[in-house]
């Protein structure tokens, strides 16, 4: 599944630069971002409702291929930016995690565990 | 006997939430110019974020040392801090001290120290209490962990 299906199926408003092409075959969800690093898969999306600096940061070092902020939460013009030069994509969907959780599944991704 | 190739030191300090994860990036900015396999570069930054994130939130001060060989990557951060007393409990996935404030930046779930010993191919910890706690850790350059 690519990003752009994504964004669909979790009516996503996208606010850094994405390659909407990008292969999406796994997700990792959630607010702790150890949980986010203790495994690996590669072509992940991270779904979380964090939305601080270091969220992005979690990213870059977890290789994932994009963000996804829950709940409707605004990253700061910070955050935004260290995502931009980081190269990470960033979506906010107003879907609480469960529902997010539910409807990828439901579409055939399954969790990085 | 395996030859040096790279060493840097980084300082690190104690609640500066918004620079914590620097060091880490610029590790793997640097590793990935190198050419070094994907997998290491992901373990050895897991390492050393985890690490920076443990000073950050618990340290005063601490140095990040790391050093990259033909044959794997070593790095020590040894902190001046509180240090731990119970290291076992420390190792347990999901037992934690943090502060409410330390879960608010997304860490402190119990998973830090548990995740560097997951990502090591070797891994030491030693802590005095009142004096600081040294981690190590050592990645294969060929492993598959």
């Amino acid at each position: 599944m690519n990003l752009d299906e994504i964004a669909g199926i979790l009516d996503c408003e996208m606010i850094s630069p994405a390659d909407r092409e990008i292969d999406i075959e796994a997700v990792v969800a959630s607010d702790g971002m150890s949980e986010i690093l203790a495994f690996h898969r590669p072509h992940a999306l991270m779904l979380t409702g964090l939305t601080n600096i270091q969220s992005v940061r979690t990213a870059v070092v977890a290789d994932v291929e994009a963000i996804v902020y829950v709940r409707g939460k605004q990253p700061t013009q910070k955050v935004i930016d260290l995502a931009r030069t980081s190269g990470i994509p960033v979506l906010i969907t107003t879907m609480g995690m469960f529902d997010c959780c539910g409807k990828l599944y439901k579409e055939g991704l399954e969790g990085v565990m | 006997m395996s030859e040096e190739l790279l060493s840097r030191s980084f300082t690190l300090h104690g609640r500066d939430f918004d620079k914590a994860g620097e060091t880490s990036t610029e590790i793997k900015s640097i590793l990935k110019e190198l050419g070094i396999d994907s997998q290491v570069i992901r373990r050895v930054v897991v390492v050393c974020f985890e690490a920076e994130m443990n000073v950050v939130m618990y340290a005063d001060e601490g140095t990040l040392t790391f050093v990259l060989t033909d044959d794997d990557v070593g790095i020590e951060i040894a902190d001046r801090g509180p240090g731990i007393p119970d290291i076992d409990d420390a190792l347990t996935e999901g037992w934690s001290t943090a502060t409410d404030e330390m879960r608010e930046m997304g860490f402190g779930f119990g998973m830090g120290l548990p995740n560097i010993r997951r990502h090591s191919d070797d891994f030491d910890i030693r802590s005095d209490v009142g004096v600081g706690t040294t981690v190590t850790s050592r990645i294969k350059l060929d492993g598959h962990g």
